[in-house]
């Protein structure tokens, strides 16, 4: 009764701040709290005409089916193994363009490069896929053209799985340093131009500058921003799987991850039991990896805790 | 000493301009292929392929996409619009919510904080929320669809409401209550003029997904006098690959007189147009914002 008593005051002290929040509250609700309940369908074999409840019930079948047929290991593995590539890669890289980017004095080089390296951030992931078939299709891709005037012979890459670990790699990179770029390069340029006066006086080299200088203080932000990655793990860049690769079966064992799955199995095979029970798994396989990497961060350094 | 470190120095600022040089060519150099392609004639890609300068100039692939305009201008009509209205909407409601959230007079703000920081952590998935918005909420084909979803995201609440805690000072919200101000009138009146730069952020974040999302329309539009630009691309692309591959697999020349890698092209440098020229605009915004985020974050 208390507590009932001290929510009402609150609701009437502060009513225009409630209402001010209300649309985001139930934006969320609306969108990420009822389909929650939707999770049921991966308990059932789905019927269009039937309402949720009233769908037959089976268990764990769906489940059973996804682990015998191997397919959520695999997915499991790409997922994991593509998003740690990505973390750590970009990340490493994007501290190194950073310093490098930094050293440089011309003022209007620093800006045009900038500019130039973040614009591919802006670009659609549709376009993205343009400029794959560009470069690579059979046919007439820059990249053939050029192994014939070199007399060399054409590749074959769509049809070519391993080549893809590679292409989804570099087209993340080619996406998203820019990105990251800016947001290292944003905490060096804050970073006290008395450390490196200090430490010229004491003779230290450009090299002995960016490691005893640079880098440990880019070490916050890059905890940060790794510790939030590691948070998403399980969800997969869409956009850029399914855009690269799309519906070519041949390139799955390699390109194949979790959402592009779920995707797949609703808007193709529309099998609703099965493609719930995927992004189920997904859900929780993540919720509880984050709440383990969140306990063991907290243990060791209670600043960097997500929450 | 002094000697050694000047030649050190050298040494690395070259080093260092080569290889931001070499990337910045990397970022371009797909752009350069694009724009070439969409003015190349047709048969030459065919014959001779993709290359950076073209060899037979032509500007026949935008003549293609603009014979039969109507399409491609409903489809920029639609994502002109989902934009706009996507923006402000979001903009409005992710400002309202930001700035409650970081009033410490708010006793409820962290477990509302946390209800919105949850659905990071767990969702229902794709197939749940596909069925809410299709079958409940019946939302297939109509405008609601493309604009709803994508008006707000943790994050962006989070970077606005820390944008507002930075920009707003406690005391400033303090005298104008005093002054007989109520909650909306500060928020209307003062913290969206203070926190200009924030909005700005998180504004070009929220246009960014609306102009390149086509996601949203190849779950819930059938019609494709509502298709985004985006997904109407990537929809002209796959039929101009299927009229290609008909005609090469058939022997018959289907295409002939559809010069469909050329048109591919300058549909893209159409659809992308925009943002390509908007970009030198709007970027020092971007990365001012993202600065003061990065800091303060």
């Amino acid at each position: 009764m208390q507590r009932k008593n001290g929510l009402w005051k609150e609701l009437v002290t502060n009513r225009l701040l409630f209402l001010m929040l209300l649309p985001t509250l139930l934006f969320f609700i609306i969108n990420s709290y009822t389909p929650m309940v939707g999770v049921y369908y991966a308990f059932t074999r789905f019927d269009f005409n039937t309402s949720l409840f009233n769908s037959q019930f089976v268990g764990l079948e769906n489940f059973k089916f996804l682990w015998k047929s191997g397919v959520l290991v695999k997915l499991t593995l790409n997922t994991i193994g593509y998003n740690a590539v990505f973390i750590l890669l970009g990340n490493v890289l994007a501290i190194a363009l950073a310093i490098l980017l930094s050293e440089l004095k011309t003022q209007w080089f620093k800006k045009l490069t900038q500019s130039i390296m973040f614009l591919p951030y802006f670009v659609s992931f549709v376009i993205l896929s343009v400029i794959v078939y560009n470069v690579f299709n059979y046919e007439s891709g820059f990249l053939n053209t050029l192994l014939e005037k070199l007399g060399a012979e054409p590749v074959d890459v769509y049809n070519t799985p391993w080549i893809w670990i590679f292409l989804i790699i570099i087209f993340y990179l080619w996406k998203n340093l820019g990105y990251s770029m800016v947001i290292y390069l944003a905490t060096i340029t804050g970073i006290s131009e008395e450390y490196y006066e200090a430490a010229k006086i004491d003779g230290a080299n450009i090299f002995q500058r960016i490691w005893y200088i640079t880098v440990p203080m880019l070490k916050t932000t890059f905890v940060m921003l790794l510790l939030f990655a590691l948070g998403s793990i399980m969800k997969g860049q869409f956009d850029l799987f399914y855009q690269l690769v799309g519906n070519n079966g041949m390139l799955y064992n390699t390109t194949d991850i979790l959402d592009t799955y779920v995707y797949r199995s609703l808007k193709v095979t529309f099998d609703i039991g099965m493609s719930t029970a995927a992004g189920l798994y997904q859900s929780l396989f993540g919720f509880v990896l984050i709440m383990t990497v969140n306990y063991i961060i907290k243990k060791i350094n209670d600043e960097y805790a997500l929450f | 000493m002094k000697i050694k470190d000047d030649n050190y120095m050298k040494w690395f600022r070259l080093i260092a301009f080569v290889v931001i040089l070499v990337s910045t060519v990397a970022c371009l150099f797909p752009f350069l292929l694009i724009i070439s392609a969409s003015l190349t004639q047709n048969e030459a890609i065919i014959r001779d392929g993709y290359n950076l300068i073209p060899t037979v100039f032509s500007l026949e692939g935008y003549a293609t996409v603009f014979r039969f305009p109507k399409q491609v201008l409903q489809a920029y009509g639609v994502t002109t619009l989902t934009t706009v209205i996507g923006t402000t909407l979001g903009l409005f409601l992710m400002t309202m919510a930001g700035y409650v959230l970081q009033r410490k007079d708010f006793k409820y703000r962290n477990f509302f904080s946390f209800m919105i920081y949850f659905t990071t952590l767990f969702g229902g998935g794709l197939v749940p929320w596909y069925i809410l918005m299709t079958k409940y909420l019946k939302l297939t084909d109509t405008m609601t669809v493309l604009i709803f979803p994508g008006l707000m995201t943790p994050f962006l609440i989070i970077l606005m409401k820390n944008f507002i805690r930075s920009a707003v000072p406690d005391e400033v919200i303090e005298s104008a209550k005093i002054d007989g101000a109520n909650d909306f009138t500060i928020y209307s009146r003062i913290v969206l003029q203070l926190s200009m730069p924030g909005i700005a952020t998180v504004g070009l974040f929220l246009a960014l997904h609306y102009w390149n999302d086509w996601f949203t329309s190849s779950l819930f539009i059938n019609d494709t006098s509502k298709y985004q630009l985006q997904y109407y691309l990537y929809n002209v692309i796959n039929a101009m690959s299927f009229v290609a591959q008909m005609g090469a697999g058939t022997g018959v020349s289907l295409g002939s007189d559809m010069p469909t890698e050329s048109t591919k092209m300058a549909m893209s440098i159409i659809v992308t147009g925009p943002i390509l020229f908007l970009y030198p605009f709007v970027q020092r915004y971007f990365v001012k914002g993202l600065t003061i985020g990065a800091v303060k974050g």
